[in-house]
């Protein structure tokens, strides 16, 4: 390379130690503003959001076209979200886990090249085109439900949960299917009683890490589970309201008074994410730790 | 093999053998049913798109993707890609202009730069930016962001710049530009992250070498670690403009919609993405719900193809490097 010197250039020394220092102090830049973006984001959902959280948000029901200042929430949000995403857990996480069984116990390399393959191409699939498939497979004749929401948001989960799975697969060692085999215990009992129990610990972070990530996925529920009542409603054969179609609508409107609740409700979906995210990352690595160590 | 063998065998191993087989078939078919339908499913989404697009596509044809219309008048009715294919490809184009070099900046202050007490803190932050939901982004986007740069970012650029078309009239703040700098604060920690990693694999006696020849440091990452990690960056970049591409919500809240190719960037526009989010409270008729799952369809076409190179490079780059690194983002 051009840059490697060929001989000392101990004239020009000056002049690479200015473009070096140069370097050093835009990568120490380019840091602070990845953080600074960060801080700003947060602290800008924190303190609008903040001022206007009261027991109302999660209580009330909201009023469409409002002109008085009645106090209004976003029960119908909170416990459409709820519905939704513990039914797409509930869809994504046994097949997840399945599909990280197969590939890491039973699949010849070829395939488990070829599904892992499919699994990224699945998790690089845009989240409003995963909505507008649902749309077509799901609501076209039937209409929109929380349950077609449910199995939208389980596309996205479904690659993340098998990829975490199959992470902590990996690091149980051979020595204890061995162990199991040698014992005379047939493999499947192996595979489901002693390997999978040692990575409960990493399918659970995963599994938090999967929520945290859709649980603020608006796209895949625009088309399948976004004209709904005020009302809160925990059927998911109706279409539910969820947190972060709420947010969507109201930041669209001109009404400060709509913007003032989704603040609210930005900062309750983002304090949620982020503990959720950082509380797995956290357990994440303990788990990890734990298994590698033994 | 006379048959009397195999009945004095059969009531000690079979029974039990037979029971050991079932069990290891069962989960075996199991498992590898919920893989093959892993698989179906992304077949069935391909095809589900399309099946969806067929209406459009009989109707258009080919010329739909470069031709610029969308009139929803009953009767008048004629839509086309093309604006929504320049609002996509201009603004996840310049906000990976924007955000490779901060990407490559922080992945570089990450692994060379950072005293130690820093990097985890810093990476950690770095990452939590990736998690924060898009819809969050958006709505700081439209309410905080777009006015602030409508008020002193767009009139700067544009009485000192102004005579570069880009830097057009300032507008409302919803704008191309507040797209391109929501879509950059997204890719960002995406594109840091895995380069971060891949600097990390770059052999230290590669690097140490480097530095004994007497390399200043920034002489060390152009010859050394930047053409080592060079494929996996080129990768990382590819699936940052692959999630730039796909996103729609954000860029729906702070875009302003529109059907226009203007090279003013304060001025508005769409994405294929936005455009397919904006539209989500009905459609008139079927040939406009047909024409937006084709949108839908061009914009398939293009994250993928985008994933499959990012995915090859990662895997050839990681067999060259004898080294194996999860490909996914």
């Amino acid at each position: 390379m051009s840059a490697v010197p060929h001989r000392l250039h101990l004239e020009g020394l000056p002049r690479r130690r200015a473009v070096n220092r140069a370097m050093e102090v835009l990568a120490w830049i380019a840091a602070t503003i990845a953080v600074a973006i960060l801080a700003i984001v947060v602290f800008s959902v924190a303190q609008k959001g903040w001022s206007e959280l009261n027991l109302d948000l999660l209580t009330k029901s909201p009023i469409p076209f409002s002109l008085t200042n009645a106090p209004q929430g976003l029960a119908n949000a909170f416990a459409g979200t709820l519905v939704i995403v513990a039914l797409a857990t509930a869809m994504a996480l046994p097949v997840g886990i399945l599909v990280a069984v197969y590939l890491n116990e039973f699949a010849p390399a070829s395939v488990r090249n070829g599904v892992g393959i499919v699994l990224d191409v699945l998790n690089g699939v845009p989240a409003i085109v995963i909505g507008i498939f649902v749309f077509g497979l799901l609501v076209v004749g039937h209409g929109q439900s929380a349950f077609a929401g449910s199995f939208a948001l389980s596309c996205l989960m479904l690659p993340l949960v098998a990829r975490s799975t199959m992470e902590v697969l990996a690091l149980v060692p051979n020595s204890l299917r061995e162990a199991g085999l040698g014992l005379g215990i047939p493999q499947w009992r192996t595979t489901l009683s002693i390997v999978l129990p040692q990575t409960i610990g990493g399918i659970v972070t995963g599994t938090i890490l999967a929520v945290a990530r859709v649980a603020g996925e608006t796209a895949p529920l625009l088309f399948t589970s976004s004209f709904v009542g005020t009302q809160t409603n925990w059927n998911p054969h109706h279409a539910l309201q969820s947190i972060p179609v709420a947010i969507f609508e109201l930041s669209e409107s001109p009404d400060p008074k709509d913007h003032a609740r989704a603040w609210a409700a930005a900062f309750v979906l983002l304090l949620f994410i982020l503990l959720a995210s950082l509380g797995g990352r956290w357990l994440a690595t303990r788990s990890r730790r734990k298994l590698a160590a033994r | 093999m006379s048959t009397a063998d195999v009945s004095a065998d059969a009531p000690r191993r079979p029974l039990s053998g037979r029971r050991v087989r079932f069990g290891d078939l069962s989960l075996q078919v199991v498992a590898g049913a919920a893989a093959l339908a892993t698989t179906v499913l992304v077949g069935l989404i391909v095809w589900k798109v399309i099946d969806g697009a067929r209406l459009a596509i009989g109707n258009y044809g080919i010329s739909y993707v470069w031709h610029v219309a969308w009139n929803p008048v009953i009767d008048h009715e004629l839509y086309g890609a093309g604006s929504f294919l320049f609002g996509t490809a201009i603004t996840s184009l310049l906000a990976l202009l924007l955000a490779a070099p901060l990407a490559m900046g922080v992945a570089l202050f990450l692994t060379e730069l950072a005293p130690r007490f820093l990097r985890a803190p810093v990476t950690a932050l770095v990452e939590t930016l990736a998690a924060i939901p898009s819809v969050v982004i958006g709505l700081w986007g439209i309410l905080v962001l777009g006015p602030a740069l409508r008020d002193h970012i767009e009139p700067t650029l544009h009485s000192g710049l102004g005579f570069i078309p880009l830097f057009g009239t300032p507008g409302s703040g919803s704008s191309l530009f507040t797209a391109i700098i929501v879509l950059a604060i997204m890719i960002l920690p995406i594109v840091s992250s895995i380069s971060r990693e891949l600097f990390l694999g770059v052999p230290h006696e590669l690097k140490e070498g480097a530095l004994a020849l007497g390399t200043t440091r920034w002489e060390m990452v152009r010859g050394v670690m930047f053409p080592y990690a060079r494929g996996g960056v080129a990768a990382a970049l590819i699936l940052g403009l692959g999630r730039a591409l796909g996103e729609a919500i954000a860029v729906t809240q702070v875009i302003g919609g529109g059907v226009f190719i203007h090279s003013n960037l304060f001025g508005g526009g769409d994405t294929l993405a936005s455009k397919i989010a904006a539209s989500y409270q009905g459609s008139t008729t079927k040939l406009q719900t047909s024409s937006l799952v084709y949108l839908a369809l061009i914009l398939l076409v293009f994250s993928l193809a985008a994933n499959i190179t990012a995915q090859w490079v990662v895997r050839r780059v990681a067999r060259r490097h004898g080294i194996t690194r999860g490909g996914h983002a």
